[in-house]
């Protein structure tokens, strides 16, 4: 019965390591996935429509959303909350792929990673340098709450904080405006139909 | 004495600042570390936005075309000028060194200037990297006043010369007050080989030749931004803090400078 036992836990421990994805491998592999779509033959609609399925897929967009927010998150209403969520969705997507997709074929490499805590875990990596720019250091901060589904929170590219650049720009806007979200709101859905 | 009196009294003004930004309760304590982290005010934020639309303009016109212009040229000219602008920032990276306390980095920096100004054809080639000394850091006087523990004071953006805050303005007055030996002997030297007209070229090298490694960057975040003013604003006085507390890559003081904003959200 004993040895049923062990086995069955055995049994049960390899199978949640078979699903957990280490922070390296999930960062390397998106960076190859992004890669492949830059560097494929699609035209540049198809690019930008790639991009954002890969940053659905691996990117914690509603946490970035609402970190970008800052001390404003305290005094939207849930509506305003519930509209922000879906502008910055389709903000961030816009963004991010329009970003990537100027890059023919980027390469990147990861060099190594440091577990910080169970929440989170830092991936160094370098994008090569090119004839037109030096070689850039990018690090990964990845969210592992869950360790099957790991997901990106923040770039920190040469020590600066795209996230916290991201933060301090919204706070600026919303600033601007005497402190009205609103305002914030209507520049993230201009940008997005521009 | 005059110089001496001048240095004093926008060293007073600049702490007097310092403890204005301190006092208007926008100072915030990330409970996690002992340190204070003290965020710079836009204190005259829409004079600045102005200076920033003219500088924007005065970039499109002459600073971009010339920076494309400079990536023309051949990649071992880019390399030497880039090399020997290098070289000069020794000057002020040395002294600096010093007043910060790092004596082995300024005996190291010194070495560096001597190997590249000679064996290295006034800097032209990199020979101290070559033959393995450790990577080279620049240091300014807005650094070391940031290291003594002067606060940032209110962000600036000058004109051409871009963003920067009251102490790395106050520290840029340094160099010409005496602190940059590359300036003194340009225009005081009494010799016939350095002018002001050198001096000047030679910082405009250098800001031609960051402009050129920026190009895409530049025009990708420019496009990707809904107020480019607060991106940059951002990114000056992150990467400034990070040059005065010397930090490096993947540090996780870097990295989790502003953790409680994620925390919140983890409690959400």
């Amino acid at each position: 019965m004993k040895k049923v036992l062990i086995l069955l836990v055995l049994f049960n421990l390899n199978l949640t390591n078979s699903f957990s994805i280490e922070a390296d491998v999930f960062v390397q592999s998106t960076v190859n996935r992004a890669a492949e779509t830059l560097s494929g033959g699609l035209t540049k609609e198809e690019r930008m429509d790639e991009l954002k399925s890969i940053a659905l897929d691996t990117v914690d967009i509603r946490g970035i959303g609402f970190y970008s927010l800052g001390a404003h998150r305290k005094s939207a209403s849930d509506e305003q909350k519930n509209e922000y969520e879906k502008v910055f969705t389709e903000y961030f997507l816009q963004s991010f792929s329009s970003r990537l997709a100027e890059y023919s074929n980027p390469i990147i490499n990861v060099d190594s990673k440091k577990k910080i805590n169970e929440n989170y875990t830092i991936v160094s990596s370098t994008l090569a340098a090119t004839d037109k720019r030096p070689a850039v250091k990018i690090d990964w901060r990845i969210y592992t709450k869950n360790k099957e589904q790991p997901l990106i929170r923040d770039l920190i590219i040469e020590g600066l904080s795209l996230a916290r650049t991201q933060k301090e720009e919204f706070n600026s806007i919303i600033l601007s405006a005497d402190g009205d979200i609103n305002a914030l709101i209507s520049k993230l859905r201009d940008f997005s139909n521009s | 004495m005059l110089k001496k009196l001048l240095i004093i009294s926008v060293l007073i003004f600049l702490q007097g600042f310092n403890a204005y930004a301190g006092s208007d309760g926008e100072n915030t304590l990330n409970k996690k570390k002992t340190e204070q982290i003290t965020k710079t005010r836009d204190c005259f934020e829409k004079l600045n936005r102005a200076t920033f639309s003219f500088n924007q303009g005065l970039d499109k016109t002459l600073l971009k075309p010339i920076a494309k212009g400079y990536r023309k040229l051949p990649e071992g000219v880019q390399t030497g000028t880039s090399n020997a602008v290098r070289n000069l920032s020794n000057l002020i990276t040395i002294p600096n060194n010093v007043l910060q306390g790092d004596v082995k980095t300024a005996f190291v920096n010194t070495g560096r200037l001597l190997v590249n100004s000679t064996v290295g054809i006034l800097g032209f080639v990199d020979v101290a990297n070559k033959i393995g000394f450790p990577k080279y850091e620049r240091e300014d006087y807005g650094q070391t006043l940031g290291k003594w523990g002067f606060g940032p004071g209110c962000y600036l953006v000058l004109p051409v010369l871009g963003p920067s805050t009251v102490r790395d303005t106050t520290g840029s007055f340094v160099n010409v007050l005496g602190g940059d030996p590359w300036y003194n002997a340009s225009t005081h030297g009494n010799n016939e080989f350095l002018s002001e007209g050198i001096y000047l070229a030679s910082k405009g090298i250098s800001g031609i030749e960051f402009r050129a490694n920026n190009i895409e960057s530049l025009e990708n975040l420019e496009k990707n931004s809904i107020d480019f003013y607060a991106s940059i604003r951002s990114l000056y006085l992150q990467d400034r803090e990070n040059k005065i507390k010397n930090l490096q890559r993947g540090n996780l003081e870097i990295i989790f400078e502003d953790d409680n904003g994620w925390e919140e959200i983890e409690n959400k």
